[in-house]
């Protein structure tokens, strides 16, 4: 426990360290507003696409339903912000949307994780258009197809910075504790894991639900970041642009997506010039990333601390080095 | 009642649709376990190669009406089996031996990539799709069917009818089966894969621009997004008969069509796919490999 503090701390230094070096940036004026709305956006990306490869990447579960998950946090967050216009509302709001989410993860995680592969991939996508349908029909609540504007702007990327980090070092932490590793020898081989007694359904759900609470909590900041929710924000397409995020950086790697999350928004960023031709230079590049780097950017690598760590002290040979933290 | 059965028809000729691009789906996913997400892209390109060539028959003054649809919708249905090839052959083949998911973002690029040369070089906008065949409604008893309706009923099931005998029948077809069966043993009974393969795409592409063309008819709008609703539903089509299976994906493709109709009927409208996609999930909870689909017991 001991040392896994101190290894947390050193990435909690690591996070300070570029969260002074944005704020030294915004305080110098290098950030316009466009630029702060980039930053903004990949800070929410981080969330989705860490929280995604939780799913993916590490307990090997093909989900499509991210945006689903994540509007539930976005409407929770906008509709009681728009009745209760404080910070406090605003927490509530991101609470409310991570219990909603974990609830409605939980229960239909318990039944369609027992289903395989691609199967699996098309039952959380029909969840996740039902959310957005129901959310488009409950028009009392939701205001329908017009989506509800004028929120306050809670979140703002100082909030954003924080709630990524956090994501970050949940999942991080998830992955190298007990059940993570069970998490993991479900991932590497389902039957296998059964028969040395590993319970594989309440590991893949716990990943599920996990994955589904963070996508929650990213979609409660978007809503405020924007001041706005709509329907069409949280489609099909919302997940597919997570899960290319996901594959980008390589499945199984946190680093990867945090890489991937960050490389594709500065991509968005500068394509901006291109108006029209923006989304078939971006959609070339997808094509031609995958058919030259199949396993993402940086595959499973992943930078760790306790490797430098081990490096420095050279108790032992770096044998041990590769079981990473 | 009597708007229970007119719906439970009108359900038939959709679902006719969302069958003809089923098979596409399942014709792919069965050989290479792939989901072609741009097959929607190829049914949209299909109704656009109709539009045009349909406009310039009326332009140049040559082949009225019927004629004019129907060489317009064979010559798009070899355009898009091209089309179909093309693609396989640039995107798909290099990624033959890496993982699956790969393969599926390679595919949603495409998609992404047809959308969005269509939506650049063609705008965005919706167009009327140009009524080649007259519409003229037939009344039997209380239920009243278009000629348009009986077309679409009729070249889907023709269609489907090929479609099976190509597969069951021919040399090709059953080089098919066998690569869907087990790609490497096939190979070495002297099976060209890859043409198999390009073959699968092709039959599927110009299934799928048939069924473009069609609802470019029946509904008169065409629009470089309307690929992507039908394609997601028709493939939901496909796992719904069971992935893979030839029937299974007319069956699906049928169901599908007859679900939303009925809950238009019942009053449910707003609700459809929300209503498709639920019965989706308690099939696969109950049958896990779909209607027709046969559980594989997987080896230790």
């Amino acid at each position: 426990m001991k040392k896994n503090l101190k290894y947390n701390l050193t990435w909690l230094a690591i996070a300070a360290v570029i969260y002074f070096g944005l704020f030294a940036l915004y305080n110098g004026g290098v950030i316009n507003l466009f630029t702060d709305a980039i930053i903004a956006n990949i800070g929410i990306n981080i969330i989705l696409a860490v929280s995604l490869n939780l799913i993916i990447g590490f307990s090997g579960q093909f989900s499509l339903g991210h945006a689903g998950f994540m509007a539930i946090g976005a409407y929770a967050t906008a509709i009681i912000t728009r009745d209760n216009p404080t910070f406090g509302g605003f927490a509530m709001g991101i609470l409310l949307g991570m219990l909603l989410a974990g609830v409605i993860a939980l229960a239909v995680g318990i039944p369609t994780l027992r289903l395989k592969g691609d199967y699996l991939a098309i039952a959380t996508l029909g969840i996740s258009e039902i959310i957005r349908i129901l959310i488009i029909n409950l028009s009392g609540l939701t205001n329908g197809p017009a989506g509800i504007f004028g929120l306050p702007q809670f979140s703002n990327w100082q909030v954003i910075f924080i709630m990524m980090t956090l994501s970050i070092l949940i999942v991080s932490n998830f992955i190298h504790s007990g059940p993570g590793r069970a998490t993991l020898s479900v991932r590497e081989d389902e039957i296998a894991a059964e028969s040395m007694g590993v319970n594989t359904t309440k590991y893949k759900v716990t990943a599920f639900v996990l994955g589904a609470v963070l996508a929650s909590v990213a979609g409660s900041l978007f809503a405020s970041y924007q001041q706005s929710v709509f329907p069409q924000d949280y489609g099909f397409m919302k997940s597919i642009d997570v899960l290319i995020i996901v594959v980008f950086g390589g499945i199984g790697s946190t680093t990867g997506a945090v890489v991937a999350a960050v490389v594709l928004g500065f991509l968005n960023m500068y394509l901006q010039d291109f108006g029209n031709l923006r989304m078939i230079i971006y959609a070339l590049a997808i094509i031609v990333i995958m058919i030259f780097k199949p396993s993402g950017l940086l595959g499973t690598w992943e930078f760790s601390v306790k490797r430098i760590f081990n490096k420095f002290s050279k108790k032992e040979d770096d044998s041990n080095a590769s079981t990473n933290s | 009642m009597e708007v229970m059965i007119q719906q439970l028809i009108n359900g038939l000729f959709l679902g006719s649709i969302y069958a003809l691009m089923a098979l596409g789906y399942t014709m792919v996913y069965g050989i290479i376990k792939l989901i072609n997400f741009a097959h929607g892209e190829i049914y949209m390109i299909g109704s656009f190669i109709g539009y045009f060539l349909i406009n310039s028959f009326n332009t140049w003054g040559i082949l009225p009406n019927a004629w004019g649809f129907f060489i317009a919708m064979i010559i798009s249905m070899a355009a898009s089996a091209l089309l179909g090839v093309v693609v396989e052959f640039l995107a798909y083949r290099p990624l033959r031996k890496s993982t699956r998911i790969a393969a599926l973002i390679t595919a949603i690029g495409v998609s992404y990539l047809l959308q969005n040369v269509m939506i650049y070089f063609f705008s965005p906008d919706t167009r009327p799709f140009p009524q080649a065949i007259a519409r003229k409604a037939f009344s039997i008893g209380f239920v009243s069917v278009s000629n348009i309706q009986l077309l679409i009923l009729g070249i889907s099931v023709s269609l489907m009818i090929i479609l099976q005998l190509i597969v069951q029948k021919t040399r090709m077809g059953k080089a098919m089966r066998a690569v869907s069966v087990d790609t490497d043993a096939a190979q070495l009974m002297g099976i060209n894969v890859n043409r198999t393969i390009s073959f699968t795409f092709a039959l599927g592409s110009a299934l799928a621009a048939a069924g473009g063309m069609l609802i470019g008819l029946y509904y008169n709008s065409i629009d470089p997004m309307m690929g992507v609703a039908p394609g997601l539903k028709s493939f939901v089509a496909a796992v719904l008969g069971g992935i893979g299976i030839i029937p299974g994906a007319a069956l699906g493709g049928f169901a599908i069509g007859l679900i939303e109709t009925m809950s238009t009927a019942l009053g449910f409208s707003d609700y459809k796919d929300a209503l498709v996609y639920a019965v989706l999930i308690i099939i696969l909870l109950i049958r896990p490999a779909g209607i027709l689909g046969k559980n594989i017991k997987e080896k230790v």
